[in-house]
């Protein structure tokens, strides 16, 4: 299947040219605890032509970041490149010597690591972070290596280019750090950039901007460029050429028109498929109980001293009201620090709000975890979004699961070992893994563990914190499968907490979106299908990426919003004001923003009635 | 972050300055306490100076009136009132034994010990670094193996044992150095390094141990951090990621351990003193405690207590100032 012969494809390059990059048959492997060797890679071939962009994509655990390293000669603690060859230039990687592979990095290949936030030197100021791959390798003075810099955090549109050097990592923002890594690895104007999923960890909103800053500054540099990621939309707005991996494995090369718009594997589609989640949503049946399930009132909550007025002195969330029936799905949706996961704290009792009322059933609960009984922790169920955490991995994935039967249920000996393997037939998992500790599982069946832990209890209600944001979109969408036919089937209610709206409306009854801690727009999954919307959801709809090239707008950051006044910083106002493209001068700058109903059955909060927010917003459909 | 870039700097040194201030605070506050705490103990230990100095043979009459003329008859919060006054005012009052103050055989005293302390430190904490680090950066490897052995039996090595050891080679089989360390006035370099090669070595093997193996595990901590690898691929060699991007962020569990290790070597010294007949604070307080000479007995814990609290002050300040988030928060 890559056969080095035929797998790079690069038809316009005249057959004299050599290709930029080149990795022959690579092979890398990790000694095992049993002094096995594991093949993490195994006989990937592809060639980059210079100044073009080539894609590695895969699930995790393809293999996709250990081949980006290899370009670099870095190799994981633990594992070896043992066969096939890299070359870069006149440059063969695997012949260097360490002295001469540390003149390489940093200067002529660099990289930008998935996470910003934990790649930079929480000690040091970011300027000097920045500079220094050009002061090791004696290519510019400080002082013009500074310059430079400045130069590049202009180009990448970084707030404050003069000044942002001086700032420490923890003062900003992920996306502002993900640029800074990209300026610090083009000061060396490198040959070779390789992108180690720069923007998987961002919000969809931010990430649009990311994503045209690397672009713009790329292109115009003439760099050539490895994107490693495993977002086939991304993908589409970067790349030249796609690679596929799977298990260390090549499963499909080709140029980005090719393998978006007729795939050839079947693990391809299979991604493809993925992308866009489609679950069997709970047929529209009227509500017979006239009680719901759980019902928000006036909630305000947050950290912090409360004041006389019930307001805390770092409000988080304000005035929340929902209500939810049994076996519906309720989705909470807005980027990070919106208070999404504030709101599955306080309806689990874990953080008492500062005013307003929760009631299960009809019966208001208790605001905090020791005004609640045991009966109330087994109705509602939280499921944390990162399973590696929240299982103890001292624990088998019996002891786990026995342990909310023995103590919601009083349920020991045979009649929890029986129940814990119906518990795992419902998730789809072989009993034998009992036995097992859970550290033995992966991401996904760690999850699905997860999820069983909650369902121990035989809840009402479960509150999934972005259970599926941490793995594989196959994987998630299995997990989404699996919550669809729990509540098909177990008449549980969930309430669904996620930053990606597509997510959200795949799996959701009603949907409820968070903008710093105001809900913002609120109604039934039907009425996010097409506009008008609340100008943030729309904001949201529109930054998920299109698996379409040229979906991502030319030129750097949004196109200018309409002018008002300062703000005064008057707490009522609209809270998405600063960013708002529809924004009216006079109006939204003055007076807060009333709550109301459009056709489509959705509730929103701002000045805009339906009519101009359509029309504005299906002009920019069209754009 | 809502501060401007000009107010900045400034907000975050006052920030710096009211938690050095807070930190300062404190210490007093502890060291009061621990006034307290050393005068109630020693008003616990049985018998009294005036016993003591009388011996046995002393009539009960004799004892008090004794007692009566030292003011140990006086009641005990009477007693501390004037001693913590008199300390306050740089008073540490009358040694009841010696018959001198106080403060004037502390002053004969301290700088040994502060010597000691000092030639040790200058020996151990680079060593210890060296070990710490290099152990950390060969994790794994012939090297970190064999350093951690190393520093394992010196831990398990009583110091009282190292010393001994030394004298019996280095004093009685090889005749190189004296067994007893006392410096000479007007000293060459040459006698000075004699007369503290055997009691910095035995102190060094103490603190070393403990000193390396912390560092090692908070150079590792920092080692699996994902910045080290981006520095690695910036082309940093790894002796320059260490020093440039580990050792900042990595100093404040460092300064900590060596701040407790280092603050033993004053008082902890009693047993390299008593070997090598070395005139320290240490044997001093244990000689105050024999004779119940409360006075210099309390001086000496008090300047215990405070070398310990300023070793601490000096390391929560290095950790606070070794780390931004610490400083502006």
């Amino acid at each position: 299947m890559s056969d080095p012969a035929t797998a790079p494809d690069t038809p316009h390059v005249p057959p004299h040219v050599p290709p930029h990059v080149t990795v022959t048959n690579l092979r890398i492997a990790a000694r095992g605890p049993d002094g096995q060797d594991i093949v993490i890679v195994d006989d990937v071939s592809f060639a980059i032509p210079k100044g073009e962009v080539l894609a590695l994509i895969g699930e995790s655990g393809s293999g996709k970041t250990t081949i980006a390293l290899s370009l670099l000669g870095h190799v994981r603690p633990g594992a070896a490149i043992t066969g096939g060859s890299i070359t870069v230039g006149d440059a063969a990687i695997r012949s260097l010597t360490p002295a001469a592979l540390r003149d390489l990095r940093g200067n002529r290949i660099a990289y930008v690591a998935q996470s910003a936030a934990s790649a930079f030197n929480p000690s040091r100021t970011l300027m000097d972070q920045v500079v220094e791959p050009a002061l090791i390798h004696d290519l510019l003075p400080r002082p013009a290596a500074e310059a430079k810099a400045v130069e590049l955090f202009r180009a990448l549109g970084l707030p404050k280019p003069d000044t942002i050097g001086q700032r420490y990592p923890h003062q900003l923002s992920g996306g502002q750090l993900q640029r800074l890594m990209a300026a610090m690895a083009l000061i060396t104007d490198p040959e070779l950039v390789i992108l180690d999923e720069p923007t998987t960890a961002l919000d969809v909103t931010t990430q649009i901007g990311v994503l045209q800053a690397f672009r713009a500054v790329v292109r115009d540099r003439g760099t050539t460029a490895v994107y490693v990621s495993h977002d086939l939309a991304v993908v589409a707005q970067m790349a030249d050429h796609i690679v596929v991996l799977n298990r260390g494995r090549v499963r499909e090369t080709g140029r980005v028109h090719q393998i978006l718009q007729s795939p050839r594997d079947d693990y391809t589609k299979t991604l493809m498929a993925a992308a866009h989640p489609v679950v069997e949503a709970a047929q529209d049946k009227p509500r017979t109980a006239p009680v719901p399930l759980l019902q928000i009132e006036g909630l305000t909550a947050g950290y912090g001293r409360v004041d006389a007025q019930g307001r805390p002195a770092v409000p988080v969330l304000r005035d929340i009201g929902l209500t939810l029936h049994r076996g519906e799905i309720l989705g909470v949706i807005g980027e990070s620090g919106s208070g999404k996961s504030t709101l599955a704290r306080v309806i689990a009792g874990l953080l008492p709000p500062a005013r307003g009322r929760i009631s299960l059933d009809g019966a208001p609960l208790a605001p905090g975890l020791d005004g609640r009984s045991r009966d109330d922790f087994r109705r509602v169920q939280i499921v944390f979004q990162n399973a590696d955490v929240a299982l103890n991995p001292a624990h088998s994935v019996g002891q786990i699961l026995k342990r909310p039967l023995a103590f919601y249920h009083g349920l020991t000996g045979a009649a929890a070992d029986a129940r814990v393997a119906e518990l795992l037939e419902r998730i789809q998992l072989p009993r034998t893994l009992a036995d097992r500790p859970c550290t033995d599982l992966s991401g996904g069946q760690k999850q699905r563990v997860n999820l069983a832990r909650a369902l121990a209890a035989g809840p009402d209600l479960i509150l999934c914190d972005e259970v599926t944001s941490a793995l594989d979109t196959v994987v998630g969408a299995a997990i989404l499968d699996l919550l669809a036919d729990l509540r098909r089937e177990l008449g549980i209610a969930m309430v669904f907490i996620s930053h990606d709206i597509s997510t959200v409306r795949a799996i959701c009854d009603d949907i409820l979106v968070l903008y710093s801690g105001d809900v913002v727009d609120q109604g039934p999954r039907a009425a996010f299908g097409s506009p008008p919307h609340h100008p943030y959801t729309d904001l949201l709809i529109r930054s998920v990426p299109e698996m379409r090239p040229g979906w991502l707008p030319e030129g750097l950051g949004a196109p200018a919003l309409p002018p008002i006044d300062p703000l005064a910083g008057d707490a009522d106002l609209c809270r998405f004001l600063p960013r708002c493209n529809v924004r009216v001068a006079g109006l939204c700058d003055r007076i807060a923003p009333p709550r109301h109903d459009l056709a489509a059955g959705n509730a929103i909060l701002c000045h805009l009635e339906e009519g101009p927010l359509a029309v504005a917003q299906r002009a920019e459909a069209l754009v | 972050m809502s501060a401007s870039p000009a107010s900045r700097p400034h907000a975050a040194r006052n920030t710096l300055l009211r938690m050095i201030a807070g930190r300062i605070g404190a210490a007093f506050l502890t060291l009061i306490l621990v006034s307290l705490v050393v005068f109630t103990i020693s008003d616990l230990l049985p018998g009294d100076a005036a016993q003591e100095a009388l011996g046995q043979s002393a009539t009960p009459a004799q004892v008090a009136a004794l007692r009566h003329e030292m003011g140990l008859d006086r009641p005990a919060y009477v007693r501390f009132g004037s001693w913590i006054t008199g300390l306050a005012g740089g008073d540490a009052g009358q040694s009841l034994v010696a018959n001198m103050p106080v403060g004037e055989i502390i002053r004969e005293r301290l700088p040994n010990s502060l010597l000691l302390a000092a030639l040790t430190t200058l020996v151990a904490v680079p060593l210890a670094l060296t070990i710490g680090i290099s152990s950390a950066m060969n994790r794994g490897g012939r090297l970190d193996r064999a350093l951690n052995v190393a520093t394992l039996s010196m831990v398990a090595l009583p110091e009282f044992l190292v010393a001994t050891i030394a004298v019996l080679i280095f004093s009685v089989k090889l005749r190189w150095l004296p067994s007893i360390s006392m410096l000479p006035e007007q000293a060459t370099w040459g006698q000075f390094f004699e007369t503290f090669a055997m009691p910095v070595f035995s102190l060094c093997v103490v603190v070393i141990a403990q000193m390396a193996r912390m560092t090692r595990a908070a150079v590792i901590d920092q080692l699996d951090r994902p910045y080290v690898e981006m520095a690695l691929l910036k082309g940093l060699s790894p002796a320059r990621v260490v020093i440039r991007h580990v050792l900042p962020n990595a100093v404040g569990p460092i300064v900590n351990a060596m701040a407790l290790s280092l603050s033993y070597l004053l008082g902890g010294a009693i047993i390299v003193e008593t070997i090598f007949n070395y005139p320290g604070l240490a044997s001093l307080m244990v000689n105050a405690v024999t004779s119940r000479d409360m006075p210099l007995l309390q001086a000496c814990a008090m300047i215990f207590c405070a070398v310990y609290l300023l070793l601490m002050l000096l390391a929560d300040v290095t950790a606070i100032v070794a780390n931004p988030r610490l400083r502006s928060a």
